[in-house]
C-alpha cells in the first residue's frame, strides 16, 4: 500500500492503495465516484472512460501510480449542472437505453470534441468506435455527438 | 437509487381493489398543506406524497408521483408505463415524477421484465389506475362546486367547470374520502395527449451525470466485497490452496460453497488480484467434458437419428416427399451466446437475524426473493427487495443464481455483501443462448409448387428448439415440425427473443431458398402463402394474417422493394412476442466488396406508446440481431468457454452499423411489447441481401466464420 494524492473534479483526495490499483477502482471503491463504470476491465469497451488532463483514458487499466499530478475529470465533474454541451445533446437526442455505457460514451465524446470541435461524421465514428453499447444506441450516439459539436461552436 | 419514500402518519392511505382485479391504487395526500407557487424539489414532492404501495400518488403541490413496478433494463418501461397512467389521469407530464417501485407482490401482480410481456399485461391496468383517480377527483370537484360531474372536464391536472379551475392537488384530500368507482370511462385513442408523443427517458439526467442507479453502484457501511471462481461446466471442486491469495492486502477471507471458491475483501481490485493466485483443482463429474466439436457431432447424430419429437403435423408429409419432383434441403446452425449486458451480474445481500435485505438488478425479483427466503429458511415476506436500474439484461437476469450466491455469502459471513462478477465471469459463466441446429426440407411437385415442408431442430438444453405454430405453418398442406434437445452440462437460459433469435433467421433464409427454387419473388411467395393460410388454412393458425400482410406491404412500399437500381435487397418478416416486424436489408458492392448499407423495419406493435422509445427498441433489437448473427461466437474446450472478454467475444461496434429506417403501423390496436420482436427478422433480411449481392448463402452463425465471407467486408468492419 502507498499513499497517493489525486485531483479529481477539482477536489483533492488522498488514498492508500496498492500501486497497481486501476484508477477505476480508486474512483468507485475509495472515492465514491460511481459514475465511472466497470464493464470489461481490459480497455475494450470504454465504459470506464475518464479524462486525464484533457485526454480520454480507460480508467480500468490505468494504475493509480501512473497518474502523478495529472488532473482527473469524471462524469460527475464534467459540468456543474449536467449541462455540458455533450450532456445536453445526449438528453435532446434521448440517447440511452439501459444507460450503463453512456457515461463512458459522453466522456469519450467530450474529449474528442475538445480536440476537434467540428468533426465530420466519419471522424465521429472513428472517435466513438472503441466504445461498446450492448443496447445498440450507436445511431443516436453519432447524432448526439454531431449535435453537441453545433452547441460548442 | 431513487430516494425511498418516507411514511408519514399525518397523512393517510387508501387502498382499493378495482373491478379489474388485482390492481391497487393508493392515494396519499398530505392533510394540511396548500399548494405553493414556487419551484418544488422532488424531495419535497416525495415527502408529501407518502407511501409507495401503489401506482400513483398526488402531492398537494399538484405533482403526481407514479410508480413503475417492472424492472427497467433499457426497454424504457420506466417512462412508457407512467405515460399511460398520466394519460388517463389527464395531467401535465412535466408535473409527473417517476419512482421505481420496490418488489411488492401484494400491490403488483407481475414485476417481471421478460418476454416483451409487461406492456400487454399492464396496459389496461395502468389506464384503469389513472382513470379511476381522475374520476374521483372530478367527483370531489363536483361536490365542492355543487354541480353534476357530467358538466366537468379535466385538463393538465385541473378539473374544469366553465371558467373555474381546481387543481388535483387541492382536491386530493376530498377525493380520497370518496368511494372508489368500479366502472370508469377510459379515453378514446384519438383523445390521447401523452401517449403517442415522444417522451424522453425519465432517468436521462441521472444517467448522464453519473448518479447511482445500478446494482454495482450500491455501497453500504461495513459492506464486504465478494468475487467467485466457479467450476468449469461438467466439473466439481476438488481442492483449493488460497495461501497466496490471502496475502493480498485488502483480502479478508477465502471461503468455499457449492463447488465455488469465493474471495472476500474490502474492495474490488484486491479480489481481482487474489483470484489469479488461487490454486484450485477440479475433477470431472461423471459426464464427458464438452467441447464445440462434441456439440457439432451430437447435432448431426441426433438429427440423423430421426428420434425428434413431433411438435406439429399437418397432412401427409411422407406421401408429399415421396411424390416430390424435387426436394430442397438445408441446414442452419448457431453457437451458444452469452447475454453480456454492459453491467456484469452483481447483487447486494444483507442476511440479518430474521430478515434479508436485497438490492440489485433482477428481471425476476420475486423469484430472487423466494430463492433468498429458501436459503435462509425464512418467509419471503421477511425479504425486502429494492430494484435498481439494470445495466442491460437480455434475459440473463431472469435467473436468480447471482442473487443466491450473494445471499449464501452474506449468510455465511454474517455481513452485508456485494457480489461482483467480472466480465470474464459473465461471459464464461453460462446461462447461454443455446446452440441449435436445424434441418429444413421442402418438397416441390413437377409444377414447382410447394407440397411439403419439414423442419427438425436439435438444441443444447434448448427445451423446444422450434416454434411449431409459426408461419409458414397453416399455409402448407403437408408440414411436420420436430424438435429434440441434448442435455448439455453447459447451462442455458432465455436470451432476448428465445429460440426465435436464431430460428427466424433460419426460417426466413430457407423460405428464400424455396422461393428461388420455385422461381418466385421472395415477397410474392410469402404473400401467396399468407393468402393460402387465409383462404384454406391448414390446422391451427397462431398469427394474424392481415397484420403480417400489413407489415409486408408497408415494407415493400417504404423500401421500394424490387424497384431500386444498384442495391440488392433481402426480405424477412416475423411474428414473435405478439408483434409483427418486416425488414428489408440493402447490400451493394463498393470497390469490389459487399457493403450492408441500410435496413428498413416496419413494425406492428399496436398503439405506439412512446415513439422515441419504440424507435430505440427496434434499432437496438436489430443491431443486437445483426451483431450476433455476423460476429459473435462462443466456443468451448473441455467445458470452458474459449472467449472470455470483449477482445475475443466480439460485439457489434459503431463502424459496423448500417443506416436503419423505422416505421410503425398506426392501427389503434392495444399495444404489445417491443423489447424483442425486432431482433428475430434481422439476420434473415441481412443473409438474404448478402445472398443476392454475392451469391453466398449464409447458413451458419456467426457469418464472419463462413467460408467466402472474408472478402465481403460487410458493413465496413474495422
Amino acid at each position: 500500500m502507498a499513499n497517493y494524492k489525486l485531483q479529481v473534479n477539482n477536489k483533492n483526495y488522498e488514498v492508500d492503495v496498492d500501486s497497481d490499483t486501476p484508477l477505476l477502482w480508486v474512483l468507485r471503491d475509495n472515492l465514491g465516484l460511481i459514475g465511472t463504470k466497470y464493464s470489461c476491465g481490459i480497455s475494450q469497451c470504454g465504459a470506464c472512460t475518464v479524462h486525464l488532463n484533457e485526454e480520454a483514458v480507460r480508467s480500468c487499466v490505468l494504475p493509480v501510480s501512473s497518474i502523478g499530478e495529472a488532473k482527473i475529470t469524471t462524469i460527475e465533474g464534467l459540468s456543474d449542472n449536467g449541462d455540458h454541451p455533450v450532456q445536453q445533446a445526449w438528453k435532446e437526442v434521448d440517447v440511452a437505453q439501459c444507460g450503463y455505457c453512456q457515461a463512458g460514451q459522453i466522456m469519450t465524446a467530450a474529449a474528442m470534441l475538445k480536440k476537434n470541435p467540428s468533426p465530420s461524421e466519419e471522424e465521429v465514428i472513428d472517435g466513438m468506435n472503441a466504445n461498446l453499447c450492448r443496447c445498440g444506441t450507436y445511431h443516436r450516439i453519432k447524432e448526439a455527438v454531431l449535435l453537441a459539436s453545433t452547441k460548442i461552436k | 437509487m431513487d430516494k425511498a419514500l418516507k411514511s408519514n402518519r399525518r397523512d393517510f392511505l387508501k387502498i382499493a381493489a378495482t373491478a379489474g382485479g388485482g390492481l391497487l391504487i393508493g392515494f396519499n395526500w398530505s392533510a394540511c398543506d396548500s399548494p405553493k407557487m414556487k419551484v418544488i424539489s422532488n424531495e419535497e414532492i416525495y415527502d408529501k406524497a407518502i407511501n409507495f404501495n401503489s401506482f400513483l400518488s398526488i402531492s398537494p403541490t399538484n405533482h403526481v408521483v407514479i410508480f413503475s413496478p417492472n424492472p427497467e433494463l433499457g426497454q424504457n418501461i420506466k417512462t412508457s408505463f407512467p405515460m399511460i397512467v398520466a394519460e388517463e389521469l389527464d395531467v401535465d407530464w412535466s408535473n409527473v415524477r417517476v419512482q421505481q417501485a420496490f418488489l411488492d407482490t401484494e400491490k403488483y401482480d407481475r414485476q417481471v421484465t421478460g418476454g416483451s410481456g409487461a406492456m400487454p399485461h399492464s396496459w389496461q391496468r395502468l389506464r384503469q389506475a389513472g382513470a379511476t383517480a381522475r374520476q374521483m377527483l372530478m367527483e370531489a370537484a363536483a361536490k365542492r362546486l355543487n354541480v353534476p360531474v357530467s358538466e366537468l372536464k379535466t385538463d393538465k391536472g385541473n378539473v374544469i367547470y366553465g371558467s373555474k379551475k381546481l387543481n388535483y392537488g387541492e382536491l386530493a384530500n376530498e377525493a380520497a374520502a370518496l368511494p372508489v368507482p368500479e366502472d370508469v370511462e377510459l379515453k378514446q385513442v384519438k383523445d390521447f395527449k401523452i401517449i403517442g408523443t415522444p417522451v424522453k427517458n425519465v432517468d436521462n439526467d441521472a444517467m448522464f451525470t453519473g448518479k447511482p442507479l445500478y446494482g454495482l453502484d450500491v455501497y453500504r457501511d461495513n459492506m464486504l466485497h465478494a468475487m467467485i471462481q466457479r467450476p468449469p461446466f461438467g466439473m466439481k471442486l476438488k481442492s483449493v490452496d488460497a495461501n497466496e491469495a490471502k496475502k493480498i492486502k485488502g483480502v479478508k477471507d477465502v471461503v468455499t460453497f457449492k463447488d465455488n471458491v469465493a474471495v472476500i475483501g474490502e474492495g474490488t481490485w484486491p479480489l481481482m488480484k487474489a483470484r489469479k493466485l488461487l490454486k484450485i483443482a477440479y475433477e470431472p463429474l461423471d459426464k464427458e467434458l464438452e467441447s464445440t466439436a462434441f456439440h457439432n457431432s451430437k447435432f448431426d447424430e441426433m438429427l440423423n437419428s430421426g428420434a425428434a419429437e413431433v411438435k406439429r403435423k399437418d397432412g401427409d408429409v411422407d406421401a408429399a416427399f415421396k411424390n416430390a419432383a424435387r426436394i430442397i434441403k438445408s441446414e442452419y446452425q448457431c453457437p451458444f451466446l452469452s447475454h453480456s449486458p454492459m453491467e456484469p451480474m452483481n447483487f447486494f445481500a444483507h442476511v440479518k437475524e430474521d430478515s434479508v435485505e436485497l438490492i440489485g438488478p433482477s428481471q425476476t425479483p420475486d423469484k430472487a426473493r423466494n430463492a433468498a427466503a429458501e436459503i435462509c429458511g425464512i418467509a419471503p415476506e421477511k425479504v425486502s427487495m429494492e430494484l435498481t436500474r439494470l445495466g442491460g439484461g437480455f434475459g440473463r437476469r431472469l435467473r436468480a443464481d447471482f442473487v443466491e450466491e450473494a445471499v449464501e455469502l452474506s449468510k455465511m459471513l454474517k455481513a452485508p455483501v456485494k457480489l461482483t462478477w467480472s466480465r470474464e465471469d459473465d461471459i464464461t459463466g453460462g446461462a447461454y443462448r443455446p446452440a441449435v441446429k436445424y434441418r429444413f426440407e421442402a418438397a416441390l411437385n413437377g409444377k414447382d409448387e410447394l407440397i411439403g415442408y419439414k423442419l427438425s431442430g436439435v438444441g443444447m438444453n434448448s427445451g423446444n428448439s422450434t416454434r411449431e405454430n409459426n408461419f409458414p405453418a397453416g399455409a402448407i398442406e403437408n408440414l411436420e415440425i420436430r424438435s429434440m434437445e441434448y442435455k448439455s452440462s453447459i447451462t442455458t437460459n432465455a436470451w432476448r427473443a428465445p429460440i426465435t433469435n436464431f430460428l427466424a433467421f433460419a426460417e426466413q433464409s430457407f423460405l428464400d431458398e424455396v422461393a428461388e427454387a420455385m422461381g418466385k419473388d421472395p415477397v410474392d411467395f410469402r404473400l401467396e402463402l399468407l393468402d393460402k393460410a387465409k383462404t384454406s388454412p391448414v390446422g391451427e393458425i397462431h398469427y394474424d394474417i392481415d397484420r403480417m400482410k400489413g407489415v409486408i406491404t408497408t415494407a415493400v412500399e417504404k423500401s421500394g422493394w424490387g424497384k431500386k437500381q444498384g442495391v440488392s435487397q433481402g426480405f424477412s418478416v416475423y411474428f414473435s412476442h405478439r408483434s409483427y416486424v418486416a425488414q428489408v436489408a440493402e447490400a451493394k458492392i463498393v470497390d469490389g466488396k459487399a457493403v450492408l448499407d441500410k435496413i428498413y423495419a416496419v413494425t406492428d406493435c399496436g398503439i405506439v406508446i412512446n415513439p422515441t422509445g419504440a424507435d430505440q427498441q427496434v434499432r437496438g433489437g436489430m443491431l443486437d440481431g445483426m451483431g450476433h448473427a455476423m460476429y459473435t461466437n462462443l466456443t468451448f474446450t473441455d467445458g470452458v468457454a474459449d472467449q472470455k472478454n470483449f477482445d475475443t467475444y466480439r460485439l457489434i461496434r459503431m463502424k459496423e452499423i448500417p443506416e436503419i429506417e423505422t416505421h410503425f403501423i398506426d392501427n389503434g390496436i392495444d399495444p404489445t411489447g417491443l423489447g424483442e420482436p425486432a431482433l428475430p427478422p434481422t439476420g434473415g433480411a441481412i443473409a438474404n441481401a448478402i445472398y443476392k449481392v454475392s451469391g453466398q448463402r449464409l447458413r451458419n452463425q456467426p457469418f464472419s466464420n463462413e467460408e467466402g465471407m472474408k472478402n465481403l467486408n460487410l458493413g465496413n468492419p474495422a
